[in-house]
């Protein structure tokens, strides 16, 4: 029991976010209206994906100093958890857009084509893309330790190149989303502070949830893996 | 020993290291450059890729608007990359790869690489360049700039394909996996190249001095992770 108090904040942070995130008073702002309570689960799902991702990346590093395939393991499925989070992010951040960008009045906004256009979104896809590809370089190897140095290799090449598209490159392109200046979400006058006492909590929350089921999936991983030797 | 002559024999051996990791880089570099002049028929094969493509887009388009130009120029850039740069890791044989192991280090090797690379991506690129201008129209106002920008994208596709292609040839894989690998880790440099260069058709825009620092920066930063972690690829 004293090892699971971690899953059990989880649970405990999520339903407050739940509660909490749909109950409290937020701040009244044009456009945005109720839709703000999305904070809490949009930009906290990034948050887990981006912790993730670099969890997934010393993993990586982990696996070329020692070559031991368990850091293999936990780097691959911390990936597809981050893989996960993302698309989840993804589908909120669709819903969200959906009520404030998506005005019928503005032909600009009439295609699919004119909202993916959106620096963000183009940098978020790249980032989901950058993964995908990892696991497809993963699967098209068969030599075991091969495979694990390779994906090794790329995981660090690719999160290196995967900081300025997502951190410096939409910030030099016009955008409709916010956070064009500074670091979205990190700066404390960006989100007031009747929101902080949700979103913080929250980014726990789901960062907890998405280790929860990295940690599991690693011992079907290590399992799969003794039943092969 | 005092320790002012250990001091000079430090300096002396680190003189001597990087001197010889030098020619080592450069007769790396000679083998490759060498090969390519005896076996020309990827050379050639290259250009007549070229040449081909830009000859079915003037077929399809005649005299496209700036957006178009720009647009189509950077993505014939990257897949004449994938092809001029596919070859560079896949073309060594496993024996051969093992006598470089030998007598080189692998930083020296995958340096004298990416300069290889480096060259053959320029010419290609300025060769590209020439056609497009010959078939396509030339809607650039200031050419200058916009030459030197098509050096530095071609740099920096060159050093980014170069080592994804070593990753591709150590996962014996073909040049598929490479485009796969490579077109999500390329659109920050593209998105960029293209935004740059956009600025070079329309003489009211500036250049922003910022932006190709950003591309630089980004091109130093790919060389030295091709340094740290090609060492772990060529290991067996």
């Amino acid at each position: 029991m004293y090892r699971s108090w971690w899953k059990i904040l989880s649970v405990v942070l999520l339903v407050y976010t739940f509660t909490a995130g749909l109950l409290l008073k937020v701040p009244h702002l044009p456009a945005l209206e109720e839709t703000i309570r999305n904070l809490y689960f949009h930009v906290c799902m990034w948050f887990a994906m981006m912790i993730l991702f670099t969890v997934s990346v010393i993993n990586g590093i982990k696996y070329l100093r020692t070559f031991n395939i368990r850091y293999d393991i936990i780097s691959r499925q911390y990936a597809t958890t981050g893989i996960v989070l993302g698309l989840l992010g993804y589908a909120t951040g669709a819903i969200w857009m959906s009520y404030t960008w998506a005005d019928p009045n503005n032909p600009a906004f009439q295609s699919f084509g004119a909202l993916a256009r959106e620096p963000k979104l183009i940098g978020t896809a790249v980032a989901l893309l950058i993964y995908f590809a990892y696991l497809v370089l993963r699967d098209s190897i068969a030599d075991m330790d091969k495979r694990a140095r390779i994906s090794a290799v790329y995981n660090i090449f690719a999160y290196a190149m995967l900081f300025p598209s997502i951190w410096i490159v939409p910030r030099l392109l016009p955008s409709l989303h916010p956070g064009q200046e500074g670091n979205p979400a990190m700066n404390f006058k960006d989100v007031d502070s009747s929101m902080r006492v949700v979103f913080y909590p929250a980014v726990i929350g789901w960062t907890l949830l998405g280790v929860w089921i990295t940690t599991i999936k690693i011992r079907i991983g290590l399992l799969k893996e003794k039943k092969w030797q | 020993m005092t320790t002012g002559s250990q001091n000079e024999y430090k300096k002396l051996t680190t003189k001597f290291s990087v001197i010889r990791s030098l020619t080592q880089i450069w007769t790396l570099f000679k083998k490759d450059l060498l090969l390519e002049i005896r076996q020309q028929y990827s050379f050639y094969g290259i250009l007549l890729y070229i040449g081909a493509t830009i000859f079915v887009l003037f077929l399809g388009i005649d005299e496209p608007e700036e957006k178009v130009w720009n647009g189509l120029f950077w993505v014939i850039q990257l897949f004449i990359c994938i092809n001029a740069v596919a070859k560079s890791f896949l073309q060594e044989s496993r024996g051969r790869m093992l006598y470089f192991y030998s007598i080189a280090s692998p930083g020296n090797f995958v340096l004298a690489k990416l300069l290889f690379n480096t060259l053959l991506m320029v010419v290609m690129s300025l060769l590209s360049l020439l056609l497009f201008s010959l078939f396509l129209g030339y809607p650039v106002v200031r050419t200058g700039p916009f030459v030197g920008l098509v050096l530095l994208g071609g740099w920096s596709l060159s050093l980014i394909f170069t080592f994804l292609a070593a990753i591709a040839a150590r996962a014996q894989q073909n040049a598929a996996i490479m485009a796969v690998l490579g077109f999500p880790l390329i659109v920050p440099q593209l998105i960029l190249l293209m935004k740059i260069s956009n600025a070079t058709f329309n003489p009211l825009l500036s250049l922003h001095a910022s932006n190709i620092l950003l591309l630089g920066a980004l091109d130093v930063l790919v060389i030295l992770l091709a340094v740290i972690l090609f060492p772990f690829l060529w290991k067996d």
